[in-house]
């Protein structure tokens, strides 16, 4: 027998109190590295719903403010529509202040063969572009041809294949990562594409453009400021001189989000932080309580010649032993909860949601795993410290 | 030669003197009963010599070096490579084996030596049992776990706490054999007892009443001068 084991054949010995430390310490880690794991999944989909405003403004038909959930269309692509006549993207680039201005179209699908589910559908002007191809270069650098889609990341097939929209074959180039929003439920294709799209539907007579020509409405414009002008001064000029319009600066689209995003973040750290309170309180007092358990055993070794440091080094591998299993447990249970209920919990919580990647979840479990690792040996180390320092006689005369 | 001196020692709690003014002297060799009433300062004496308290004042002179001032470190020496305890209630590792508990002695003391420790145990008939868990034996083979771990690092002095207190008539004679044996090959034996004929086992009985030494007569049956300590 090898001595340098007691702590392991001690942990052995006492399954039923080593499982519960083990939970304990896993629901420690869960707390740090679920808690971790959901604020910043957050705020990465904040992140990544402002990094495709590349807009200072967007203008929209005045109707679209009052009949349609604009935000959700404009911003995250849920399926929706609205119009307008193509005049206004001229009209707009003559006010003042304005640099650049590049049109967008939508179209929702009410089927598909890709999807189960509505799909929107945004066009764009790769001639003027500005907004959504930096966006959509990351996944693919080459120009959209005609019939060319580039997909969200839940559109199912892989890039080469084939998908009918209204009766149009279109093909699948590449497919974005995830956003965290309802744009993974979305294409992108040029608008000459959509505008297909759009006669397709008409042909199917499923179109609400029955009366219009696709080759002169737009659904947004998407405005750049030019240096030196204040962005409120032309959305102010827009709305003023512009009737039909309505321009919204894309800070103020995405604000009641960011606003949700922070009140949840807020939320949700301070539940995990103080669940997490609770767990380091439990498993500070679950080690001493099991210190007084064993504090014959230990006034026994004492007795045998262990130093106060011996002691605390026996007790400190044994909690540094069940620290570590049930690290690994808390993690491990914390990214199979986030990996399978993240739709759940963005569904919940009805903000973008965007697990961070693995580098990044590497770092949250090394934080989760040293919490644990520090929390369970200074809470079990301190307990057998105090505890050498009683009388060891008095305990050993103990019924 | 003595191997254990006490000089005018005290133990003070309060206004209650669980020691006062003790003098003892136990030779080396020399098997000593020390008896008394409950409360009489028997557990508080076995606790100084077995360096697990310090007097309040006075001389305790283990080997000629008195410890009545050692640090907390410097007991936990002394009662390592000195003194061999034995407790009522056994006091095994419960989560150890009975060699495993005799093994954990000679690892604080120096290096284990499985081997030695199973003689340690067939020396206390325990040599088959030697695997078995202390929820495994009976208190009397707990008992002589106990025994064997006292003996394993060879210490200058065995110091038993009621020894016999929890075991039945088999098993305390299994353990007074074993004293005797020990007695017979040198080993020096302060025993603290309730029981009349444990205290007659011994060469001497030394008996404490209100932290008093109020007497100490030899037996003659182990053929030894009877001596008399100061009161």
């Amino acid at each position: 027998m090898d001595l340098r084991k007691l702590p392991a054949n001690n942990l052995k010995r006492n399954a039923g109190r080593t499982v519960l430390l083990v939970v304990l310490v896993a629901l420690l880690s869960f707390m740090v590295f679920g808690g971790s794991v959901v604020v910043t999944s957050l705020q990465n989909g904040l992140s990544s719903l402002e990094a495709r405003l590349g807009a200072d403004i967007i203008v929209v038909p005045r109707t679209a403010k009052s009949t349609t959930d604009l935000e959700s269309i404009v911003l995250e692509g849920t399926p929706g529509y609205f119009y307008m006549d193509d005049a206004i993207v001229d009209k707009v680039a003559a006010r003042n202040g304005v640099e650049r201005v590049s049109p967008q179209y939508y179209l929702a699908t009410v089927k598909a063969g890709c999807c189960s589910m509505p799909v929107q559908v945004v066009g764009i002007d790769p001639e003027t572009d500005f907004s959504i191809e930096p966006w959509i270069a990351r996944s693919y650098s080459r120009d959209l041809g005609i019939h060319d889609i580039v997909a969200g990341c839940n559109i199912t097939g892989a890039p080469g294949s084939k998908i009918l929209f209204y009766g149009v074959e279109c093909t699948i180039v590449s497919k974005l990562d995830e956003t965290g929003t309802s744009l993974d439920n979305a294409v992108f294709c040029s608008s000459d594409t959509l505008k297909d799209l759009i006669r397709g539907s008409q042909k199917q007579g499923i179109s609400v453009l029955a009366d219009n020509d696709p080759d002169s409405i737009v659904s947004t414009v998407q405005v750049k400021v030019a240096d030196g002008h204040n962005v409120s001064d032309v959305v102010d000029d827009i709305n003023l001189h512009m009737r039909d319009v309505w321009a919204v600066q894309s800070r103020a689209m995405t604000s009641g989000v960011a606003d949700s995003i922070a009140g949840a973040s807020t939320v949700i750290g301070v539940l995990f932080a103080s669940l997490w309170v609770l767990a380091a309180v439990v498993l500070v007092v679950a080690f001493t309580m099991m210190g007084k358990q064993r504090r014959r055993e230990f006034a026994v070794l004492r007795v045998l010649g262990a130093s106060r440091r011996a002691l605390s080094g026996v007790v400190v591998k044994e909690s540094l032993i069940v620290s570590a299993m049930g690290a690994l447990l808390g993690v491990i249970v914390a990214a199979g909860a986030v990996h399978a209920f993240g739709g759940t919990i963005e569904s919940a919580l009805g903000l973008p949601f965007l697990i961070p990647e693995v580098g990044q979840l590497a770092v949250f479990a090394l934080l989760a795993f040293v919490v644990a690792m520090i929390a369970g040996p200074a809470a079990s180390a301190t307990s057998a410290m105090r505890l050498s320092r009683v009388d060891i006689g008095q305990i050993l005369r103990e019924e | 030669m003595a191997l254990l001196e006490l000089k005018n020692v005290y133990k003070i709690y309060g206004d209650l003197h669980a020691l006062d003014d003790v003098n003892l002297t136990v030779d080396e060799g020399e098997w000593v009963a020390i008896m008394g009433p409950s409360g009489s300062g028997k557990s508080t004496l076995m606790n100084i010599i077995g360096c697990m308290d310090k007097p309040t004042r006075g001389q305790v002179l283990l080997d000629g070096k008195d410890i009545a001032n050692e640090s907390s470190r410097g007991l936990t020496d002394i009662r390592r490579d000195k003194i061999g305890l034995i407790f009522q209630q056994f006091h095994l590792i419960n989560y150890l084996t009975a060699l495993e508990n005799v093994m954990v002695a000679q690892y604080y003391h120096s290096m284990p030596d499985e081997k030695e420790a199973m003689e340690a145990l067939k020396r206390v008939g325990l040599g088959d049992r030697a695997k078995h868990l202390p929820s495994q034996l009976s208190g009397g083979e707990q008992q002589r776990v106990c025994v064997a771990r006292a003996l394993i690092n060879h210490p200058e002095l065995i110091l038993a706490d009621e020894p016999t207190g929890n075991l039945d008539e088999t098993n305390e004679k299994i353990v007074l054999d074993l004293f005797r044996q020990l007695h017979d090959e040198g080993t020096t034996l302060i025993v603290v007892t309730h029981d009349a004929e444990v205290g007659a086992s011994a060469q001497r009985v030394i008996t404490l009443e209100y932290g008093k030494v109020t007497s100490s007569h030899g037996d003659t049956s182990f053929g030894k001068a009877a001596r008399k300590d100061v009161v």
